[in-house]
């Protein structure tokens, strides 16, 4: 039997809030199937599976708000039988029953560790209650049980729905998750900050070129050389793609660029796409487009939420020159880029009028140092020269 | 495709992508993009509305010409069937 817990969601989202099953018992799963429709504080997200099997039985009811790590479905293994998983099932309720009550309360590590067991041995909930509390969006883990054991009622139920708070505020939960991560990473993160100016003149020729004669329907921005040469980048300097868990630097298992993209209602998101050094610039472009259409529109992937090996903020024509990130934990970089304006710059002893753009890195200083970092922006620098060359898969 | 038609297409072009914008608000012999604020994937998803609206295509080149409002309208009418 495999249970298929809520997955986290990004830094500082603890909790989902389930808003639709997109399977039911029977249905047959593979990895990467969109399971299920889960609210965040920044958006719903679409929430993906990673193991093969049948549904076997849906655990969470809709709208109930739930931390990671909850058990919300189980699934039959490829052979297995029901009877095998009511079994499997009956095994784990006793040993979650049978774990011996700890002398004195258990370290916070160890139950943030097994945040699906605590819920499950917690919450004793009648079907009716459970059954109601669903109908009015209520979590059964926020509500006291009067009943026997402390279980919780239908009556329980009712009273919390009464005093219940007013529905989250998008906006405000969103203005409350920004400010968690990035205040852990203004707390943990020894930031240091690098920044260079770019000419683009041949980059700009390169893709007014290719543009011309294309349809609106091909054209490519220049985001999207600059994502491209970022990720080229990043593989000769790996140390700044990657996590930073534990004490120590995990490096990325692939170049997966989170896109710092700006919400219109206000707010901000940095989904990933994946292994950037290896797609072609029209693939890179379509899918930074598909991207960005789906985060304004909220429909993004959980794995997309996570992935993310190190962020990208490009201000845009509409912005500033200059932008010193915040990395977004566990990342160890952001690489920003302002807006492209023309500048004096001195080509062959003259002063000639050039597009430019100020790059810029935040980096962590447990990870990476200064001199590290200048070479990674004096690469960026170096590849934006030759474009034609960001277009190759291979590298 | 009369003005008023036409001026009707851009504008449910806009609210797709930017919703929260009301017509009445935007000042017609302005900067759009001032305005609106569109980004540059913003303005090219504004376009790929229009060309599949009207089918018209605006190369890249012309950008430069279009910055109001009243811009777009008048290059969209000297090329809409």
């Amino acid at each position: 039997m495999i249970e298929f817990k809520l997955p986290s969601l990004g830094a500082e989202m603890d909790e989902g809030t389930l808003l639709e099953w997109k399977v039911k018992p029977g249905d047959p799963v593979r990895k990467g199937d969109v399971v299920a429709v889960v609210d965040t504080s920044k958006s719903a997200i679409d929430v993906e599976i990673w193991d093969e099997g049948t549904i076997y039985e849906l655990v969470l009811g809709l709208h109930e708000t739930v931390p990671v790590g909850t058990v919300m479905a189980r699934l039959l293994e490829p052979g297995e039988t029901p009877e095998h998983a009511e079994e499997e099932k009956r095994k784990r309720a006793a040993e979650t029953a049978a774990a011996p009550l700890p002398a004195a309360p258990a370290p916070a590590v160890a139950a943030a560790a097994a945040p699906g067991a605590a819920t499950e041995a917690r919450v004793r909930i009648s079907p009716a209650a459970r059954k109601r509390a669903a109908e009015l969006g209520i979590a059964p883990a926020q509500i006291a049980g009067t009943g026997p054991d402390g279980t919780i009622t239908r009556e329980d139920v009712e009273r919390a729905a009464a005093t219940k708070a007013p529905p989250k505020d998008r906006w405000s939960e969103m203005r409350r998750a920004i400010a968690a991560a990035m205040a852990r990473s203004k707390r943990e993160i020894p930031h240091y900050y690098l920044a260079t100016d770019i000419p683009l003149a041949v980059a700009s020729r390169w893709l007014a070129e290719r543009n011309e004669h294309r349809s609106v329907t091909e054209r490519v921005l220049l985001a999207v050389p600059l994502l491209k040469a970022v990720a080229r980048a990043l593989v000769r300097y790996p140390e700044f793609n990657g996590h930073f868990r534990d004490g120590a630097f995990v490096p990325g298992a692939g170049i997966h660029l989170g896109v710092a993209i700006s919400l219109r209602q206000g707010g901000l998101i940095a989904p990933a796409i994946r292994d950037v050094d290896a797609l072609r610039i029209d693939e890179l472009m379509h899918r930074l487009a598909d991207l960005v259409a789906r985060a304004r529109a909220l429909t993004l992937r959980s794995s997309e939420m996570t992935d993310a090996t190190i962020t990208v903020t490009n201000l845009g024509d509409q912005g500033v020159e200059l932008v010193q990130g915040v990395i977004y934990p566990p990342q160890v970089a952001l690489v920003g880029f302002g807006k492209v304006t023309a500048r004096p710059w001195v080509e062959d002893g003259k002063v000639v009028a050039m597009p430019v753009v100020t790059a810029s890195l935040a980096a962590d200083h447990r990870a990476s140092d200064g001199h590290r970092g200048a070479l990674l922006l004096a690469e960026i620098a170096r590849l934006l020269q030759d474009p034609r060359s960001l277009d190759d898969a291979a590298h | 495709m009369d003005e008023t038609a036409l001026r009707q297409a851009v504008f449910a072009t806009l609210h797709r992508i930017a919703p929260e914008v009301a017509p009445g608000e935007l000042a017609p012999d302005r900067p759009l993009r001032d305005q609106v604020d569109l980004d540059s994937i913003d303005w090219l998803n504004f376009l790929l509305g229009l060309h599949d609206a009207l089918g018209v295509e605006i190369p890249e080149t012309d950008y430069a010409a279009l910055v109001t409002l009243d811009d777009l309208v008048a290059y969209l009418r000297a090329r809409v069937a």
